[in-house]
Formats: structure tokens, C-alpha cells, sequence
């Protein structure tokens, strides 16, 4: 425990860095998830290539994406873009899927009298379509970015350093209270940026907090 | 829902912001933007030892006014090469007989000032090596005290005289050549099953303790071999040449300032002090390399 | 990389290296071992919870945590507290860990989003609440749990490579001893075996799927009428 509490400071900093490392490739997957997926809800033919690829992408083991994107991207060894980039991978290759059914799940009749009432695809995108379908967006968001904040961990087996340095180094040490505050700190991190996602989804859907059921 | 966009686009921004603002808290480790260029990057291998090395480099360039940048931890020489041949890296600690199999596997130099020879010439253009020091820590085929005496072997032919053995280390052994074809080479060592496990640490003094293996590669200044009163096999044939500590830096960064600290380290190391700071790490509380690093230094007048 | 897979050396034993077969049926053996021990585990206690429908919260929050758990961390804690004899173990536990949540909110979801009626029906013809449980709300579960099952399995197929870090086999062997030794082609065509597997599993267990689900459940492959814009 005395070990903990002597490397506060330096525990805090790792934590910081590994949310960076988590949180980036989770906004960018998103954006590339969002229009990825409104192509396969709409169109059948997509959602037929997108889907099982998607799920292709996603059982590639992260250690082999991370080790194997120097050579396909070009960067440095050392460079954190690496895990950023593999993990913007796997959020795209969860979110698509998760896109296209939450936007398949909008009712017909809702769309309808959307486009009655004079909205134009664009526009019944945003101010329809996508608020409809945040419960269920939502949802995949979280299980993302936990998966992403558990991943970072394995980026220390190539020198990108987050919490998993705890891990890789208490590891070597043989420093069992290194490690358990490395697995703490990532769990604890994971449940609270959960949270957070959480307070946000009730936040941006009011609607759903007035009556029915739970 | 314009109000519903605006939020979501506020808490994305917010976020990636936020993940901005805190990369330069994580400290020099964490930068990936090109690094100025009178800062030297120091490097180390993912064992404690190399770590230790590459801190009290870092502590004495910087007492001496050097700018550095660390990047510790990065993983076995096949990874961490590659980082010095395009500039994540400029400086690691190394070991003379390793670093020479690594550039060139048909080497058979073992004794020291001929592995020093060899090495400058095997080293590519952009690399040198500052002066060698005295400290040396070895790869060494190692067993169990009970081992020992049920074989009744005290050298590496021994063993190879008993059968095929279970061994265990580093995935990398496999191939080196100075592991398992080594060995194999020298001695007609044969190996029924390989066990991965780490580099010379818990994991391989454990697998030894417990019987999981029979022989292992450990390192000759690592203190459990002392602790467990495990036995180091007598290397006749010489499988694994001199391991003499040595500065490997990128020339472009290779100031006589530099040098002149460098050297300075390698004049003073020896063995015997490698193996009292590897005790020290492995006190139960578990200190700071980088402390470990000041304090040596201070007592050692650098 | 395609050198590597179709070298015939490595689908046979070379020099104390077991090849691609061996490797590929530990992988299986590691992954079935611990999907059976999780399914153990959680369908019964996922179909208790839910048909009692007390603790729903608690699974939830549980599968939330247990998600976030790092399996490398979990996995390196547990080889070095157990010691190297145990590694598989310490693998099996590991896994176990990871398999059950998924399983767990599943079979939850499943006994809880059976229909109501079929249920009363049950009752009020004078079965008990076991027998109510076992003859009419399972089978009714049984798309969800099944399908639970096999995001289970597929994820610890792909964290079953991890146990090549405490000295196991498995398709992962090849992914850290490629690392090691910066052999890219090993990494890469263990990546590409491990990728493949899981395909292949989950093939296979859709069939199985197909197969024991009553032919009464099964979702009706609808395509959604788009509304005309």
C-alpha cells in the first residue's frame, strides 16, 4: 500500500494520458461509425458488406493491430498514434452496427410524418432520426469506450505507456501492489467515464425520463 | 433539436480538449511530436536492469546540463532497434555481446576486447558505441540447487549429457543465437519443451522454483539466483561471449559533453555494483529506479 | 505472411515447437473449457434472477464492472499469485471472469423478456415455479441465452491469445513469439488463424442456434418498409 500511496502523482498522470489514449480514438469512431452506419440502415446491399466486416475488423487481437500499424501506416515505433489509430478500428468496427440498427429501429410512421411536416433527409437526420436513436447509440458508446479504456492496457506490451505501464512493470518487479492499482485504476476510470456517458444520455433525452415504462 | 446537436458536439469537443490539454502532464515519456533537436531520447529494454542503466544515463546528462527525454519500458532489442534506426530513440544502454549477435548472427567473438572490435564495425553508420565498461551481466543457463544435485551437472555439457531438459525464458531465446540453436550448437543441448516466459524475471525464477522447467535463462546479476540459491552452469565452450554494459547513441547526438558523462558512468560501473543496485530494486518497497539512479550517482561522485 | 501459412513446416512439430495444429487445439480447449465453466456459472444464475426478478441492478452493474476489468492485468496478477504449474489455471479463471457477465445478462434478458402470458398460462395450469422456469420460460430464452453464448465465446477466443504471456499455447503463441522476435509474418498469420477461428466458431454455433431454437421463435427475417421521402 505505502508503494501506492508514494506514487500518487505519478499513478494520476498515467491515468490522464491513458484517457487521452482512449477517449480520441472513441470521438473519431464515432464520427466515422455515424455516416457508416446510415448508409447500412438505408441501403440493404451495405449493411450486408459493412456488418460482417465490422465484425471481421473486430476479432483481429488488439496486440497484432498495434504492433502491425507502423508498417501499414508509416509512423515511428513509439508513436501513441499507433494504438489511437488501431483502437479508432475497433470503435468504428463496434459503432457501425450499433448505428445502423439504432437507426433502423426509428419508426417508419415517426419518419413519415417527419418528411409530412417538410423536413428534408438532412435535415430529419439530425433532428429526428439521430435524437430517436441515442438510447440505443448510447448504449454502444459505453460498452466502446469501456472496451477502449481496457485496451490501452495492452499498448504498454509496445512502449505506449498508460495505466498498463503499472501492469508491464510490476509485472517485471514482481510488485503486486503495482499491479492491483494498475486494474483498479483502469476499472475504476472505465465506471466513471460510464457514468459519465450515462448522465449525458439522460441529459440529451429528456423525453424519456417524462412517464411510460422504465 | 439544434439544442441537442450543440450538446453533442460541446461534449465532444470538450472531451478531445480535454484529452489534449492533459498529454504534457504524462511527462517526457509521452510525446510523439518530434522532440528538439538537442534532446536526447533515452531509451531502455523491458527488464529492470536496462531500465536502471538508461535512468542514471538520463540523471547524469541532465546534472551536467544535457536536455532528456525518456521513453522507458519499450520491449525486447528486436523492438527497440528499430526505434534507434529511425529516431523514436537516440541512447539505450546495451550489452557488447548481444548487440553484436543482433547485427550479425554469424559472429563468433567471445572475449571482450574482441567483441568491442567487432561491434564497431558491425554497427551501422548513424551508430556508435561510447567506451565499454567493466560491469558485464550475462545470459547463463541456470538450475534448481535440487537440480544440481539430483543431475549431479555443474557446466552446461553436463546437463547436455542427461537428455532432453525442459527449458524455460525470454519467446526470443528460441531464435537468438546465442539461445537455444546456440546452445545446441556449443553443447548438443536438446529441449523437449520450451516454456515462454519472461524476461529473467519473476515468472522464470518462479517456473524454476517450482519445477515447471528444469533449466532457464537468467541473468548473471539478477539476486535471485542468490536467493534461491539457484546454480549457475559452467559455459566452457563459451555459448555466451562478453556482455561488457556500453552507451549505444546516435552519433548526430554524440556531443563530447555527452561522451565525456558517459564515459564517465562506464570508468565507474562494475559488476559487483549492478548486482547491489538490483538488490535494492527488489526490496520489498520497491524503489524508483530513477532513485536508485541519484543516489548511486552521488556516491559515486558523477 | 501467406509464406508462413502455407510453409508446411509449421503445420507439423519442429524442433520442440509444437506447430499450428497443436497451437490451434489448445486455443480450443482453453475457450471450451471456460465457456463451459461460465454457462455453469451463469445461466443458472441469470435464469434465477430473472425469474425471481430480484437483483436485476446488481447484473447490470456487474456486467458493466467485469467489462471493464483488463485481462492481461487480471491474467499477469493471477500466473504470478498461483505461480507458473498453474498457469492454465489461472487462464481458465481469467476467462471465466470475462465469459460470465455477457452469459449472465443474457440468460437475464432472456427469462425477463419471455412472454408474460405464456408464463400465467403455465401457472394457471398448475405448474410450480421450477417447473414453470425449466418447461416454459428456458425454452422461450433460448434465442437470447444462445446468443449470449456466442458473444461469450467469441470474445474469449479472442482474449484466449493472451495466454501465450505465461508460458501456454494457443494461436496467441504465435502473436508474442512473433512480437519478440519481430517476426511479422508469425504475428500477422497468427492474428489472421485467430480471426479465422472465431469465424469459423461462430458459424458453427449459429448453426447449433438454428438448429435447437423452436422453430416458433425464430425472428422472422423482416425488412423494414422504408417510408417514402
Amino acid at each position: 500500500m505505502t508503494w501506492v500511496l508514494d506514487h500518487v502523482d505519478q499513478l494520476l498522470s498515467l491515468s490522464a494520458y491513458h484517457l487521452w489514449l482512449a477517449l480520441l480514438p472513441l470521438v473519431l469512431g464515432l464520427l466515422i461509425a455515424l455516416p457508416l452506419g446510415w448508409v447500412a440502415s438505408r441501403y440493404y446491399w451495405a449493411r450486408v458488406i459493412l456488418v460482417p466486416a465490422a465484425g471481421l475488423l473486430y476479432t483481429i487481437p488488439s496486440l497484432a493491430l498495434f504492433v502491425l500499424m507502423p508498417l501499414i501506416l508509416g509512423t515511428l515505433i513509439l508513436d501513441p498514434l499507433n494504438v489511437q489509430i488501431a483502437l479508432t478500428v475497433y470503435t468504428v468496427a463496434l459503432l457501425v452496427r450499433v448505428v445502423a440498427d439504432a437507426l433502423a429501429a426509428v419508426p417508419a410512421t415517426v419518419a413519415a410524418a417527419a418528411t409530412a411536416m417538410g423536413y428534408r433527409p438532412v435535415g430529419r437526420f439530425f433532428a429526428v432520426d439521430l435524437p430517436l436513436a441515442l438510447p440505443v447509440l448510447l448504449a454502444g458508446v459505453r460498452v466502446a469506450t469501456v472496451s477502449n479504456i481496457s485496451l490501452v492496457s495492452v499498448g504498454s506490451l509496445i512502449g505506449v505507456h498508460g495505466l498498463g505501464q503499472a501492469l508491464t512493470e510490476g509485472f517485471q518487479r514482481d510488485n503486486y501492489a503495482e499491479i492491483i492499482a494498475g486494474i483498479v485504476l483502469i476499472v475504476v476510470l472505465a465506471l466513471a467515464v460510464d457514468a459519465v456517458l450515462v448522465l449525458v444520455g439522460r441529459v440529451l433525452t429528456p423525453w424519456a425520463r417524462i412517464g411510460g415504462r422504465r | 433539436m439544434k439544442r441537442v446537436l450543440a450538446c453533442v458536439a460541446t461534449a465532444a469537443l470538450a472531451l478531445t480538449a480535454c484529452g489534449g490539454k492533459t498529454d504534457p502532464l504524462a511527462g517526457p515519456s509521452s510525446t510523439a511530436a518530434p522532440v528538439a533537436a538537442d534532446t536526447i531520447t533515452i531509451g531502455s529494454a523491458n527488464f529492470t536492469e536496462s531500465t536502471l542503466l538508461a535512468e542514471i544515463y538520463a540523471a547524469a546528462l541532465e546534472g551536467k546540463g544535457v536536455k532528456v527525454s525518456k521513453k522507458l519500458n519499450i520491449g525486447s532489442r528486436e523492438t527497440y532497434f528499430k526505434g534507434l534506426q529511425d529516431g523514436s530513440i537516440d541512447l539505450i544502454p546495451e550489452y557488447t555481446g548481444n548487440l553484436l549477435l543482433h547485427l550479425n548472427k554469424e559472429a563468433k567473438e567471445t572475449v571482450d576486447n574482441e567483441v568491442y572490435g567487432a561491434l564497431e564495425k558491425a554497427l551501422p553508420d548513424n551508430l556508435i558505441v561510447l567506451d565499454k565498461s567493466d560491469a558485464e551481466d550475462k545470459d547463463a543457463v541456470v538450475v534448481s540447487k535440487e537440480t544440481a544435485e539430483k543431475l549431479g551437472v555443474k557446466s552446461i555439457a553436463d546437463l547436455a549429457a542427461k537428455g532432453p531438459v525442459v527449458f524455460g525464458g525470454p519467446p526470443e531465446f528460441q531464435k537468438r543465437a546465442d539461445g537455444l540453436p546456440g546452445l545446441k550448437a556449443n553443447y548438443n543441448l536438446e529441449v523437449s519443451e520450451y516454456k515462454s516466459l519472461d524476461v529473467g524475471g519473476p515468472l522464470t525464477v518462479d517456473a524454476l522454483k517450482s519445477g515447471a522447467v528444469q533449466a532457464a535463462d537468467l541473468f548473471t546479476t539478477d539476486v535471485a539466483i542468490t536467493a534461491n540459491g539457484f546454480v549457475v552452469l559452467e559455459d566452457p565452450n563459451s555459448n555466451f561471449s562478453a556482455q561488457n554494459v556500453v552507451p549505444l547513441i546516435n552519433k548526430a547526438k554524440a556531443s563530447d559533453n555527452v561522451k565525456k558523462v558517459l564515459n564517465a558512468i562506464s570508468a565507474k560501473l562494475t559488476t559487483e555494483i549492478l548486482l547491489e543496485l538490483n538488490g535494492k530494486l527488489a526490496a520489498p518497497d520497491k524503489p524508483d529506479p530513477a532513485k536508485v539512479a541519484k543516489d548511486w550517482l552521488a556516491s559515486a561522485g558523477i | 505472411m501467406w509464406e508462413w501459412l502455407t510453409n508446411p513446416d509449421n503445420w507439423t512439430k519442429t524442433f520442440g515447437t509444437p506447430g499450428i495444429p497443436q497451437r490451434l487445439a489448445e486455443h480450443l480447449q482453453y475457450t471450451a473449457v471456460a465457456v463451459v465453466i461460465a454457462a455453469l456459472i451463469a445461466v443458472p444464475l441469470g435464469a434465477y434472477i430473472g425469474h425471481t426478478g430480484r437483483g436485476g441492478t446488481f447484473v447490470v452493474g456487474m456486467v458493466n464492472a467485469f467489462r471493464a476489468l483488463p485481462e492481461l492485468g487480471l491474467l499477469i496478477l493471477l500466473a504470478l499469485s498461483m505461480g507458473v504449474l498453474l498457469a492454465f489455471e489461472a487462464m481458465t479463471i481469467t476467462l471465466v471472469l470475462i465469459a460470465v457477465p455477457p452469459m449472465l445478462a443474457g440468460t437475464y434478458a432472456g427469462i425477463r423478456n419471455v412472454d408474460q402470458s405464456a408464463v400465467d398460462a403455465a401457472r394457471g395450469m398448475g405448474m410450480r415455479e421450477r417447473e414453470v422456469l425449466v418447461k416454459v420460460e428456458l425454452p422461450n430464452a433460448l434465442p437470447l441465452i444462445l446468443g449470449a453464448l456466442r458473444t461469450a465465446t467469441l470474445q474469449v477466443i479472442a482474449t484466449a491469445s493472451i495466454a501465450a504471456f505465461v508460458s501456454l499455447g494457443g494461436l496467441g503463441r504465435f502473436v508474442v513469439d512473433g512480437l519478440a522476435l519481430r517476426e511479422f509474418d508469425q504475428m500477422a498469420g497468427g492474428a489472421v488463424l485467430i480471426a479465422a477461428l472465431a469465424i469459423v466458431v461462430e458459424l458453427v454455433l449459429a448453426g447449433a442456434q438454428w438448429l435447437v431454437v423452436s422453430p416458433g421463435l425464430r425472428a422472422p427475417r423482416s425488412r423494414k418498409r422504408k417510408a417514402t421521402t
